[in-house]
């Protein structure tokens, strides 16, 4: 028993410090930053780590380390407003169709997913920003409507199963309408699945906005992003490599940090495994 | 075996010298940053159709020189009669176009024509306004007949808007140009190259190079590879400044600093809102620290203007200090002004590095005096679209890259949208003056006038910072006008 729970927060512990580690750094920078991220210095910039910057300053001699702050908070609020989208729109669509399941309305929302999910994501995301122009808003739009298809095909597959458990019969036999059911009892028990989803496509959302930032559809200069800090490093990566080196990494520690916590939440809350 | 190894080294050494002497490579890549849209000077504005064709391909009469001088080109000589007004033309005889058609005094007569007609689409029309008759004389001679004397026509001749077409294959010049110059048009692989190779029956000297590449690369990383790797021999226009110090110390290159045409300006909207306001843009000018955009952008590489005028030029005048940096000065013209605190501008950027980085860096100083930007990347097509002909803008940056160029605060409906009629006046004087004293009091003249009415924020000259294999001889040093001349490029080996 103790090696199974050992083994069961073996992800989720490592995961959820990382995440409470970017989200703190994203909350700490309304109240407080090392350094102006607004106030250009050129005479210090491109300068190696060291006591007084951290991480270093990047090519207009901004601190990188409260660049990386300020971007963490334009990265968690473009893919948390994203994935809230998702999830909003996207799990009521699903629950609607399970409970309308073989029907014509069933079928027109899942066609109509499978139509958003056939193009590419970067696609649409660039056409919505060449059509409404690049910022931060648009991509939150871009990456939420992707968001839409994932949610509502998982609450579809997952609330089928549901429907046809003993304890919905007996809902139906007290005359509760399928609204209600689900409501009051598919959700709550597909509500483990929606966490461990959102907590990836959270991941996913990050580095959707840090690719759209990258190719400049993302936030605007001179809000601090870190696509944005990558892509205005590129050329400068043989005279100062920490330039790309530390907004990449934490990139990749931010949606690894996701990534074991969503799998951590999923052996946590999965009924199956907690019996064991 | 001491005479074994004196036959083996002295073979070895044979085989050496032997290959060196056939070695000088006779092909040149060169990298370019921007595609051009199409091939003919004469009908379109970008600066990348003559950096391809100019003294390659196409010809005019005059051309100029790579320190900037005109110098005959088509025309062997020429005599200026009544008072100016009538410049008569000997051309060269025996020139061909590279489909074997003769050059005569009526292609002349005709390109001309075709320039300034009234379905013209050339970009610089204004070059050819003073022209009132091309007259053809005989088949080697012909004379302009100008409304006003004009003392800029060689030089205007000289532009690549002015070159010399053939009736019969002007119109495909845009995908098939038919010159008169040292190279032929070979191939045109879109999106990726350009080849021309040596025109054998060319009437000057016999160029050196017989075939030369420009290759388009965007990306300056991109651009930074192909030049480690090889695969560009030169880059004239070196995107990344950055870059610069890392290539210096590489002894397979070598990098050539030189001047441009390039004056790069903060262009303001005159008629916008705010900016019709002479004291808010007065206080943009001292908001910016050139300096610091210099050394943020372009990494030290540029000079300081403040004006719109290149510094190497014999009548510039320094008026840098006509915008000095100084925030507290323009918190009190935005404060008297009523905007101070409350005032938001669009600032458009194009592509280019001087651009991108360098408007970040003013977002941040206007930032300091209390002007707020609202910064949009744009691409270059979105750029001439909305900025240069839409006039939908309040601040931009971009380099002026033309030759001279003062007189285009003079023109109607200019984006800027500058509107002074002392300053037209002084322009059209200048345009007839042909006393070199007094043109050269009225450029000063000019210069003064829209610096002191902070028409722009003038921010440096553009440096030309050209990398190319330390082999290569005879590229332009400097850019008097945006052209990648050939004609004395070689490799020594």
């Amino acid at each position: 028993m103790a090696a199974t729970t050992k083994s069961r927060f073996r992800n989720l512990v490592p995961g959820a410090v990382l995440v409470c580690i970017f989200f703190g750094a994203a909350v700490l920078s309304f109240f407080y930053t090392p350094f102006d991220v607004e106030k250009f210095n050129i005479a210090q910039r491109m300068l190696r780590p060291d006591a007084v910057h951290w991480l270093g300053t990047d090519h207009f001699g901004r601190d990188i380390l409260s660049m990386l702050m300020v971007g963490a908070r334009t990265s968690l609020a473009v893919a948390f407003v994203a994935v809230s989208i998702g999830i909003v729109v996207g799990v009521p669509l699903g629950l609607m169709a399970a409970s309308y399941r073989g029907r014509w309305l069933d079928e027109l929302i899942m066609r109509g997913n499978d139509l958003v999910f056939a193009f590419p994501a970067l696609v649409i995301a660039i056409m919505i920003t060449a059509v409404f122009g690049p910022s931060a808003v648009n991509a939150i739009i871009a990456i939420g409507i992707f968001n839409i298809p994932v949610f509502a095909r998982l609450t579809r597959g997952a609330a089928l199963g549901i429907w046809n458990r003993e304890f919905i019969l007996a809902a139906r036999v007290a005359g509760k309408n399928s609204v209600r059911i689900s409501v009051e009892h598919i959700l709550p028990n597909i509500l483990n699945l929606l966490i461990v989803q959102g907590t990836i496509q959270f991941s996913l959302g990050i580095l959707a906005e840090a690719g759209l930032s990258y190719v400049g559809l993302g936030a605007q200069p001179p809000t601090p992003s870190w696509g944005r800090m990558l892509a205005d490093s590129q050329t400068l990566t043989n005279l100062a490599p920490h330039l790309a080196l530390f907004p990449g990494m934490v990139i990749v520690l931010s949606v690894l940090g996701l990534n074991l916590l969503g799998d951590g939440l999923r052996d946590w809350l999965d009924p199956r495994l907690r019996r064991e | 075996m001491k005479r074994f190894i004196q036959v083996i080294s002295s073979v070895l050494l044979m085989t050496f010298l032997s290959t060196a002497a056939f070695a000088a490579k006779t092909d040149i890549t060169l990298g370019m940053a921007l595609e051009p849209p199409n091939l003919d000077p004469t009908g379109g504005a970008a600066a990348a159709i003559d950096e391809v064709v100019y003294a390659n391909i196409f010809e005019g009469l005059t051309r100029f020189g790579s320190d900037g001088s005109v110098n005959p080109a088509l025309a062997s000589a020429w005599d200026i009669e009544n008072d100016g007004t009538r410049y008569v033309f000997n051309l060269r005889p025996g020139v061909k176009f590279h489909d074997g058609a003769e050059f005569t005094a009526e292609d002349v007569k005709f390109s001309l024509d075709r320039a300034r007609g009234e379905d013209s689409t050339n970009a610089q029309k204004a070059l050819f306004a003073n022209i009132a008759e091309v007259e053809v004389i005989d088949d080697h001679t012909v004379a302009l007949n100008l409304t006003n004397a004009d003392g800029n026509l060689l030089f205007n001749l000289a532009w690549g808007d002015a070159i010399i077409l053939d009736p019969a294959s002007a119109d495909k010049a845009a995908t098939d140009p038919v010159g008169t110059g040292p190279f032929k048009f070979s191939n045109w692989v879109q999106g990726d190259r350009i080849e021309i190779v040596r025109n054998d029956d060319y009437w000057g000297e016999s160029v050196a190079l017989e075939k030369a590449t420009f290759k388009f690369i965007s990306d300056p990383t991109a651009a930074f590879a192909a030049l480690m790797a090889g695969d560009v021999d030169a880059f004239p226009n070196y995107p990344a400044p950055e870059n610069l110090p890392q290539l210096e110390a590489d002894p397979r290159f070598s990098v050539v600093l030189g001047s441009t045409e390039g004056e790069t300006i903060l262009s303001m909207n005159n008629k916008s809102e705010a900016l019709s306001d002479m004291r808010v843009r007065e206080a943009i000018s001292h908001a910016i620290d050139r300096q610091a955009v210099i050394d943020g952008a372009m990494f030290g590489y540029g000079t300081p203007i403040g004006s719109h005028f290149a510094p190497h030029h014999p009548s510039y005048i320094d008026l840098t200090g006509n915008a000095t940096f100084d925030p507290e000065a323009a918190r009190a013209m935005l404060k008297e002004a009523g905007y101070i605190d409350d005032l938001t501008l669009s600032l458009k950027l194009p592509p280019p590095a001087y651009a991108r980085r360098g408007g970040e860096i003013i977002a941040s100083q206007l930032r300091e005096v209390g002007i707020d930007t609202e910064i949009e990347n744009v691409e270059w097509a979105q750029w001439l679209e909305q900025v240069f002909k839409g006039k939908d803008y309040d601040l931009t940056i971009v380099s002026h890259t033309e030759p001279l160029d003062i007189g285009i605060y003079a023109r109607d409906d200019y984006y800027f949208q500058y509107d002074n009629d002392d300053f037209n006046g002084l322009i059209s004087a200048f345009n007839k003056e042909t006393d070199p004293e007094r043109r050269d009091v009225m450029l000063k003249q000019a210069q003064t006038m829209v610096s002191e009415d902070y028409v722009n924020g003038y921010l440096f000259q553009l440096a030309k910072t050209g990398v190319a294999n330390s082999k290569i001889n005879g590229l332009w040093e400097n850019q008097p006008t945006q052209a990648n001349d050939l004609t004395g490029v070689y490799w020594s080996e």
